[in-house]
């Protein structure tokens, strides 16, 4: 067997991704021909700009989603250390393939032997899976907070935005250090702030129906029980672990018994996950307020208050829906920054293990032999590159349809 | 003016009075301590070992007292050994003729503590590192600046043009690239034996002293261009909307050549939004340097922060974090108030 040429290194990477690749093409076909019915996600197939960076971002979803749960596309376990293959160059045949297994490392092998292909692949689904969700939460916790510091003013404002400003000015790197360290993760500290930030989609969702069906309790009563039922259980699953919520070495305040517990949340990507949402949401929260107080002195809010409707309606079915455009931008960058948050907690071994596949961890280990090995750094740092950059791109479109209407 | 200035101070003072409080608890949380502990004596310390080491130091207080004590409005701890009789204390050790003796010692005496990673005061240390931080972030801003406003003029230039879509991709695509990965990359290109360009140095070690186009060139590069992606965008969105002002389009009717309307009309109105955003860039630059200091091995401000935050070294990292608090009030505040003299327009009561 013999090495590879970068020729055929790329022909074997794109037949390797080759489920990727049918989907993105089912996806943009089945997009441009009912584009005119889509709204402002068909009007994204009018700007190139916006073709562009949401192909690169779909790219990366599907294999993060291919290659993560579905275990597709990867070569090799990006865990087992092969003998043989230690810093080797992309395109290196494997000493003694067993029979079925894949003859090469595609973009050859780290300072542990392990296959920097397949480790790429995995990496794409840690970073799909947290990033866009904790994005979700900063936005719940900004807009659930944001919208009354912007209707109300006076004293809620100045207080909330005095909170705000305080974690805005705490360095971010500085804020990581303290926080996601094993010690404050013995203390509880980011058991406590999960179960405070992770509620907010909770109370987010129960005003909005309740303020939209409150005058037919009929419809409101049942809708808002199984609403709250669901989503009760999906919090008390997502703050317990092990049938308590905070356990730390001298108390624990127990939580839902673990035969009702849906999923258990490794401490690790817990307290990651809360840091993320915790530096995010006061931006995010900045944002609101100031499009609220925009908003709330047009004529369609004054035609609401007139009708005697409540001021949580007046918020969030009227504010909210008609700054939706500026927070479906800011959204997508937001992906973006917390993409490379993630890869900068990474980058510094804070959080996630040393042996996780994910993007900001590889770099971090490949930097040390940069000088003789480059590959094993490049490739996650070129992947993280493109997603962030699809991400930008994809704002950058959208934001540019949402101005023409 | 001069009330709103003397807000805003209050303010600061009492943001920066919350951060630190924070600072200060997390850090002294008991897992914390303990491994303050065995940090400093051995990673085998018994649990009364340990105990009786943080009861010695003065870490055994209540926070309030502990946080009062390092502000200097509190007297410092004194502790008298049970069996030698020794007599140490926050403000002195052992050494120290009883008449020396101080009883406060904190911030407001000017005095920031000890540091236990470098064995050294933390004052002295924290000056160092900011002079050689300072050094790294004069260059940067030397080149982020102008870059970024160049860009961003030519760009808001013609809107819509080739000049202006091709800028504009590669400011997006600037402030796609953190530092960490544009700097791997450049270390890769320029400064491996992989791709044969060893144009520069993969290590600013050397430049602390003697700083050479050799060694600095990379790390100002790598915090430049995520910064000045930004700084471009901002420079265009408010170029573009000077070039559809009126004064502009009567000049334009006068007959004025476009390279004079650019420099003598348009410029100075569309660089009032960019200063406010290079203001807010420090904090953020702050983060960058942190990165590119720990990847370029240049022992600043940022690798301070690293190693006090690894180590849990608290008062050093309380001198770390009040300086970089610091920096972002204060460049929050230069920002407010420049904004208000470059555009006469907003006044504030």
């Amino acid at each position: 067997m013999e090495e590879l040429s970068w020729g055929s290194i790329a022909a074997r990477m794109f037949l390797q991704l080759g489920p990727v690749w049918i989907s993105l093409i089912v996806l943009f076909t089945l997009s441009m021909t009912y584009k005119r019915r889509l709204g402002l996600y068909g009007k994204l197939y009018d700007s190139t700009i916006g073709m562009i960076g949401f192909g690169l971002v779909m790219f990366w979803v599907f294999v993060g989603v291919y290659g993560g749960p579905l275990d597709m596309l990867v070569t090799h376990d990006p865990l087992s250390q092969v003998s043989g293959m230690k810093n080797k160059p992309p395109g290196t045949p494997m000493r003694s393939p067993d029979e079925g297994e894949y003859a090469w490392f595609l973009l050859g092998g780290d300072n542990l032997a392990r296959d920097v292909f397949s480790r790429l692949i995995k990496g794409a689904w840690v970073v799909v899976q947290i990033a866009p969700i904790a994005t979700l939460f900063a936005f719940m916790v900004g807009i659930t907070l944001g919208l009354p510091a912007g209707y109300y003013g006076g004293r809620l404002d100045t207080i909330l935005s005095f909170l705000a400003n305080l974690i805005l000015a705490f360095p971010v790197i500085l804020l990581f250090y303290l926080l996601v360290t094993p010690e404050i993760v013995l203390t509880g500290i980011p058991n406590y702030m999960a179960l405070f930030l992770f509620v907010f989609p909770l109370i987010f969702m129960c005003i909005l129906l309740n303020s939209r069906y409150y005058t037919q309790p009929k419809i409101r009563t049942p809708l808002l029980i199984g609403v709250l039922g669901g989503l009760g259980w999906l919090y008390l699953s997502l703050v317990s672990t092990d049938g308590s919520v905070v356990a730390t070495p001298t108390y624990a305040i127990p939580g839902l018994p673990p035969f009702l517990d849906l999923f258990d949340i490794d401490p690790g990507i817990l307290v990651v996950f809360v840091s993320v949402v915790f530096v995010n949401s006061p931006t995010v929260f900045r944002i609101v307020r100031g499009l609220a107080m925009d908003i709330k002195t047009r004529d369609y809010v004054a035609a609401a208050q007139t009708r005697g409707e409540g001021p949580w309606y007046i918020m969030l079915w009227e504010i909210l829906p008609n700054a939706r455009g500026p927070l479906i931008v800011d959204f997508c960058l937001r992906i973006g920054y917390t993409t490379i948050l993630l890869g900068t907690l990474g980058f510094f071994g804070l959080g996630l293990e040393s042996e996780s596949p994910d993007w900001g961890s590889t770099i971090n280990a490949g930097r040390r032999l940069l000088a003789l090995y480059p590959h094993a750094a490049i490739a996650p740092a070129l992947a993280l590159l493109t997603l962030v950059l699809g991400l930008n791109l994809l704002a950058d479109g959208l934001r540019e349809e949402s101005l023409r209407d | 003016m001069g009330l709103f200035i003397l807000r805003r101070l209050g303010v600061m003072l009492l943001t920066a009075l919350c951060l630190t409080f924070i600072v200060f608890w997390l850090t002294n949380l008991y897992p914390n301590l303990e491994k303050l502990a065995k940090t400093q004596g051995n990673f085998r310390m018994s649990d009364e070992a340990v105990t009786s080491f943080l009861d010695k130091n003065g870490y055994l207080q209540p926070m309030p007292v502990k946080f009062g004590q390092w502000l200097g409005v509190l007297p410092g701890w004194v502790h008298e050994d049970a069996e030698s009789g020794e007599v140490t204390g926050r403000c002195f050790s052992s050494a120290t003729p009883e008449g020396e003796r101080s009883s406060f010692c904190g911030v407001i005496q000017g005095d920031w503590g000890f540091s236990t990673v470098f064995k050294e005061d933390v004052g002295g240390i924290v000056a160092t590192r900011l002079g050689l931080t300072g050094k790294l972030m004069f260059a940067v801003m030397l080149v982020m600046v102008p870059m970024a406003l160049i860009i961003g003029v030519l760009a808001g230039m013609r809107e819509g043009s080739v000049t202006d879509r091709s800028l504009s991709t590669f400011s997006i695509a600037s402030t796609a690239t953190p530092e960490y990965v544009s700097g791997v990359i450049f270390i890769a290109v320029f400064a491996s034996s992989a791709f044969g360009l060893k144009w520069f140095k993969g290590s600013a070690t050397s430049a602390m002293e003697n700083a050479t186009f050799e060694n600095f060139t990379l790390p100002v590069i790598t915090i430049s261009l995520y910064g000045m992606g930004y700084i471009a965008r901002m420079t265009r969105a408010s170029m573009t909307e000077v070039m559809t002002a009126q004064y502009i389009r009567t000049a334009r009717l006068k007959g004025v050549k476009f390279s004079d309307i650019v420099l003598k009309h348009a410029l100075r109105n569309a660089l009032i939004a960019p200063f406010t955003v290079i203001m807010l860039q420090f904090p953020w630059l702050l983060n960058g340097v942190v990165i590119v200091e720990t990847l370029f091995n240049y022992k600043g401000f940022g690798w301070l922060l690293v190693q006090a935050a690894g180590n849990n070294d608290i008062e050093l990292l309380l001198a770390v974090s009040v300086v970089s608090v610091a920096v972002v009030l204060v460049t929050q505040l230069i920002s407010d108030i420049g904004y208000v003299y470059l555009n006469p327009r907003i006044r504030i009561a």
